[in-house]
C-alpha cells in the first residue's frame, strides 16, 4: 500500500497580519499589504516598496536569547511552526522523534543579519579585511541557512531527516515536495515543512533594482504589484513564512486528524535557459505540471483552481500563461487563476508555502482569493485571472506553481482527501 | 528497486585536481593545509586553510562566465565538466529531461557577495553587479550546471552544512528512483574571503593551532578543532541501464544505502549519527560485517570525535573496522566535504586501497577505533560506510559498494 502525504496543520506569518486567520482575511477580501519600506531607509533605491510583516518577536513569545540568536526569517519559522504544530493537534512529544523530519525552504537565508554584521565588521564597506573583533557569536549560523532548519527542528523535537531546501524562489514549493517524498518513501511519518524569508535589507533590494525586475510605482505602493495587468512594471518584494505539518495519511486518520488536503503530485524542472530570464513558451513549467498531474492521477480537467506564480513581471505572466495552456489545453480557459503576490508581495523562498496554505484555505472555504490590482487585463494574458474579488467555487484539485532565478520551475497538485471530514 | 551507480567523478581538492591526481596524492598522504594565500590573514587568528592550488578558471570556462560567478561556482562547473567527460557522456546521449541536477551548498558565493556588499556600502547601489541577484545565492550551482549542459530534468539544492554533500547524493538517488536516467550531484564549497573567514572563526570550531601538521587532528588527544578548506566533488550518478547505453563506460561503484537523522537538543537523548549509519545499512540490506572501511566525519573536536567513535564502536565493536579521514589532508570542505568523502569511498573500492589519516599521532585509546594512520592500506574493499555531520545537529550516512 503506497504511502500518501497529507497536510494536517498550518501556521503563517505574513504581511497584513500574524497567523492563519489574519492571512485568510487578507486574501479572501482581496486587500493588499504592500507599502513603502519601513524596516530601513529605502530612499536611495529604485524600488522602495515591500510586503512587510508587522512582526513583534516579543509579542509572539520569543525569548530574549531566541531574539538575539535568530535571524528574522528563523524567528518567523519558529512562530509559524508553533502555530502549525498546535493546529495539527499532534502531541509531538508522544511520537517517536526519529520518525519526525523537517524540510525548510529559504532563498536567501539569513542575508539580513549577514548584511547588518557586514556593515559593522567592514565599517560600512571601508575595509576589505573585515574586523574579527566585531564578529557576533552567531555569525556562522547566519552564514549557512541550515541553522534555520536546526531551530525549527528543535521546536518540533525532530530527530529524523532534517534539511534546508534552497532553490531560490521555488524553495517554498520544493521544500514541501521534498517533505512529501520523505513521507512517501517511508523515511518519516511527520515532516514539519514550509518556507521562510525575511529578505528586506538593502543588498536584496538592490539585487532586484539592478536588473530592473522590481516595480518603481513608489507613489502607489498598495497597488504596485499587478500581475496579468497591462500596466504592471515588476515585482514587489515581501517577507513572510508558512509552516505546514505534513503527515502520512494513515497516521493522520488513525488519530482522527483534520486533513486540509493531500500533496498528491510534485515536480521540479530546470529550464536550462537563463539564470534570470524565462522563455515565453513555458515548456519546462508545463513539463513540471504534467508530471505533477500524472503523479496525482489527475486529469487536466480535474484542476479547479490554478494558484499562479504571478510575480508581476511581463515575462513571468506570458511564461506561465503559456505553460497553463500547454498543460491544460482548453480547460485552462475555464479554470480560475489567481496570484497572491499582488496582495503580499514576493517573499522569495517563503511564497511557495504561503501559496500552498492559501490554496488549502480556498478548499476549506470554497472561495478562491482574487488577483488584486488587476484592472486592465493584458490582452496577451487571456485566461480567467479572478480579478479583484474572491469567487465562490467548490474546488477539489488545486494546481500551484513557482518559477525562480536559476531556471527552477515547480508545480504541485493539492487534492482534497475523501472521507476526511469534508 | 532502481540502482544508482557512479560513472564519473569530478574533483577539485586542495591536494589534487581530478580523480587521478587526487587519488594519487591522497593515497600518499599528501597534505595540502597551508598558510592562507587568497587574502591577507595577518589580522585573523586562524591563518591556515586547504586551498585548491593551480585552478585557473579562465582556462576551463568561457570568459563571459567569469564576471557572473563566484570561485565556488567555477570549481563546480569545471568539476561537472570533468565528471561528465569521465563518464563519457556526450550531449544528446541522454534526453535532456532525463538528467537531474542536485547539489549541496553551505554558504553560497560568499567572496562574490562580500565584493558586492562592499560596493553597495562604500560606493553606492549603482555599483552593485547585475549578477549579484544569483551569483551568491545557495541555488546558483544547480542553475548554472543546468544551463551549461542544457539539462531540463529535476533540479534541487540541499543545505545541511557538511552533511549536505551526502544528502545531495541521497536526493539524486531518489530522482533516479523517480525515473530520471542520470543525475549530476555533489557539492563544491569555497569561502576563502575575509568576511567568510570571520564567520568561520565565529563558529568556535576552527583549530587554535596554526601549525599545518598539528592543527587538525581528529580522534587525537590533541584535537582542538578543524581547518577549513575549499573544493569538493561532483559525480555522475546514473542507472546501470543508462550506463550500459554507452558501451565501455566505467562503473566506479554503487550507492546502496543512505539515511539522515538529527540530534536532539536534549542532552539526555543519544546523538543521531549511529542511527543514521544503522538506517543506511538497513537501506542497503547489509550487515555491518560487510563494511570494509568507514570514512569518518572526523570533526577534530574532542566531544564530537568521542561521539563518532562511540557510534562506530557501537556498530562494529572495538577496533571492528578500519576508520579513515583523508580530510586531514584537505581540511573540512563543508558541502564539498561530504561529497568528496563519498568520492573517496568509491575510489577506495575501485582501486582496492584505503587512504590514510595524516598527522594524527596519539589517537585517544578509549575511542577503540582502528584508525588508518600514516600509510594507506592496500587490499580489496568491497563496501564502505561514509559518515557526515553538519553543525546544528545534522547526521548523514551513505553506504557504497562495488558494482556487481
Amino acid at each position: 500500500m503506497s504511502r500518501r502525504a497529507v497536510i494536517t496543520g498550518v501556521g503563517v506569518v505574513a504581511p497584513g497580519g500574524i497567523g492563519t486567520k489574519a492571512y485568510w482575511k487578507l486574501l479572501s477580501e482581496g486587500r493588499t499589504a504592500t507599502r513603502i519600506i519601513t524596516h530601513f531607509d529605502a530612499s536611495p533605491y529604485r524600488s522602495r516598496m515591500a510586503g512587510e510583516a508587522d512582526f513583534d518577536p516579543v509579542r509572539e513569545g520569543l525569548t530574549p536569547q531566541e531574539i538575539r540568536r535568530l535571524d528574522r526569517a528563523a524567528q518567523f519559522a519558529v512562530v509559524a511552526g508553533r502555530e502549525a504544530m498546535a493546529d495539527s493537534g499532534i502531541e509531538f512529544d508522544q511520537l517517536d522523534p526519529g520518525r519526525i523530519g523537517v524540510s525548510l525552504g529559504t532563498a536567501v537565508g539569513c542575508t539580513t543579519s549577514l548584511e547588518r554584521e557586514f556593515i559593522v565588521g567592514s565599517d560600512r564597506g571601508k575595509y576589505w579585511e573585515v574586523d574579527q573583533s566585531y564578529a557576533v557569536p552567531h555569525l556562522y549560523d547566519y552564514f549557512t541557512p541550515s541553522s534555520m532548519a536546526t531551530e525549527l527542528a528543535w521546536v518540533v523535537g525532530a530527530e529524523g531527516p532534517v534539511s534546508v531546501v534552497s532553490t531560490g524562489c521555488t524553495s517554498g514549493l520544493d521544500s514541501v515536495g521534498y517533505a512529501a517524498e520523505l513521507i512517501m518513501e517511508g523515511s518519516a511519518d511527520v515532516v514539519v515543512t514550509g518556507g521562510t524569508e525575511a529578505p528586506l535589507s538593502p543588498i536584496t533590494v538592490v539585487c532586484f533594482d539592478v536588473i530592473r525586475a522590481s516595480s518603481t510605482r513608489n507613489d502607489d505602493p498598495t497597488t504596485a504589484c499587478r500581475p496579468f495587468d497591462k500596466t504592471r512594471d515588476g515585482l514587489v518584494l515581501g517577507e513572510g513564512c508558512a509552516i505546514i505539518v505534513l503527515e502520512e495519511l494513515e497516521h493522520a486518520r488513525a488519530r482522527g486528524a483534520h486533513i486540509y488536503g493531500e500533496v498528491a503530485g510534485f515536480a521540479s524542472r530546470c529550464n536550462a535557459y537563463h539564470m534570470t530570464g524565462l522563455h515565453p513558451e513555458g515548456i519546462e513549467m508545463s513539463d513540471a505540471i504534467n508530471i505533477a498531474l500524472k503523479q496525482a492521477r489527475s486529469d487536466a480537467t480535474d484542476v479547479g483552481y490554478i494558484n499562479a506564480h504571478g510575480s508581476g513581471t511581463k515575462q513571468n505572466d506570458l511564461h506561465e500563461t503559456a505553460a497553463f495552456k500547454r498543460s491544460l489545453g482548453a480547460h485552462a480557459y475555464k479554470t480560475p487563476v489567481s496570484g497572491f503576490k499582488s496582495m503580499i508581495g514576493h517573499s522569495l523562498g517563503a511564497i511557495g508555502s504561503l501559496e500552498i496554505v492559501g490554496s488549502l484555505l480556498a478548499f476549506e472555504q470554497d472561495l478562491i482569493p482574487p488577483t488584486a490590482n488587476l484592472h486592465e487585463p493584458d490582452p496577451e494574458c487571456d485566461l480567467d485571472y479572478t480579478p479583484l474579488v474572491a469567487r465562490e467555487k467548490k474546488v477539489n484539485t488545486v494546481l500551484t506553481v513557482g518559477s525562480g532565478f536559476g531556471g527552477f520551475q515547480s508545480a504541485m497538485v493539492l487534492k482534497k482527501v475523501e472521507g476526511a471530514g469534508w | 528497486m532502481t540502482r544508482a551507480v557512479v560513472t564519473g567523478i569530478g574533483i577539485a581538492s586542495p591536494n589534487g585536481l581530478g580523480p587521478t591526481a587526487y587519488w594519487r596524492a591522497t593515497l600518499h598522504g599528501e597534505a595540502a593545509i597551508k598558510p592562507i594565500t587568497r587574502f591577507d590573514s595577518a589580522n585573523y587568528w586562524a591563518k591556515i586553510a586547504g586551498e585548491v592550488p593551480g585552478f585557473e578558471a579562465g582556462r576551463h570556462l568561457q570568459g563571459r562566465l567569469l564576471p557572473q560567478t563566484d570561485h565556488m561556482t567555477r570549481l563546480t562547473l569545471v568539476g561537472t565538466d570533468w565528471a561528465l567527460r569521465g563518464a563519457g557522456v556526450q550531449p544528446n546521449d541522454i534526453p535532456d529531461t532525463d538528467i537531474a541536477v542536485i547539489t549541496a551548498a553551505t554558504a553560497g558565493g560568499y567572496e562574490f557577495g562580500q565584493r558586492e556588499l562592499q560596493k553597495l556600502w562604500h560606493q553606492g547601489p549603482e555599483y552593485v553587479s547585475a549578477y549579484q541577484s544569483f551569483a551568491w545565492f545557495y541555488a546558483v550551482n544547480t542553475g548554472q550546471i543546468s544551463i551549461r549542459h542544457g539539462t531540463r530534468g529535476p533540479g534541487a539544492v540541499v543545505v545541511s552544512e557538511q552533511a549536505g554533500g551526502i544528502d545531495s547524493i541521497g536526493h539524486a538517488r531518489r530522482q533516479l528512483r523517480k525515473g530520471v536516467q542520470l543525475a549530476l550531484t555533489g557539492g563544491m564549497d569555497s569561502s576563502l574571503c575575509p568576511w567568510a573567514w570571520v564567520a568561520h572563526q565565529a563558529s568556535g570550531r576552527l583549530s587554535r593551532s596554526n601549525n599545518p601538521k598539528r592543527a587538525y587532528l581528529p580522534f587525537d588527544r590533541d584535537a582542538s578543532g578543524y581547518v577549513a578548506g575549499e573544493g569538493g566533488a561532483i559525480m555522475v550518478l546514473e542507472t546501470p541501464e543508462s550506463a550500459a547505453g554507452r558501451p565501455g563506460t566505467r562503473i566506479y561503484g554503487e550507492i546502496v544505502g543512505y539515511a539522515s537523522t538529527f540530534d536532539s537538543r536534549m542532552p539526555s537523548r543519544e546523538p543521531g549519527l549511529k542511527r543514521a549509519a544503522e538506517l543506511a545499512l538497513r537501506d542497503a540490506g547489509m550487515d555491518a560485517s560487510e563494511i570494509d572501511v568507514v570514512f569518518a566525519d572526523a570533526a577534530g573536536i574532542p566531544e564530537l570525535d568521542k561521539a563518532e567513535a562511540e557510534a562506530i564502536k557501537g556498530i562494529f565493536g572495538p577496533f571492528g573496522v578500519p576508520v579513515t579521514a583523508p580530510k586531514t589532508m584537505t581540511g573540512r570542505l563543508f558541502a564539498g566535504g561530504g561529497s568528496l568523502d563519498v568520492a573517496s569511498a568509491i575510489l577506495s573500492i575501485y582501486w582496492s586501497a584505503i587512504p590514510p589519516t595524516v598527522n594524527v599521532e596519539n589517537p585517544v585509546p578509549e575511542y577503540e577505533i582502528d584508525l588508518v594512520m600514516n600509510e594507506a592500506r592496500h587490499g580489496k574493499v568491497k563496501a564502505a560506510l561514509v559518515l557526515g555531520r553538519g553543525k546544528g545537529g545534522f547526521n548523514s550516512a551513505m553506504v557504497v559498494r562495488e558494482y556487481r
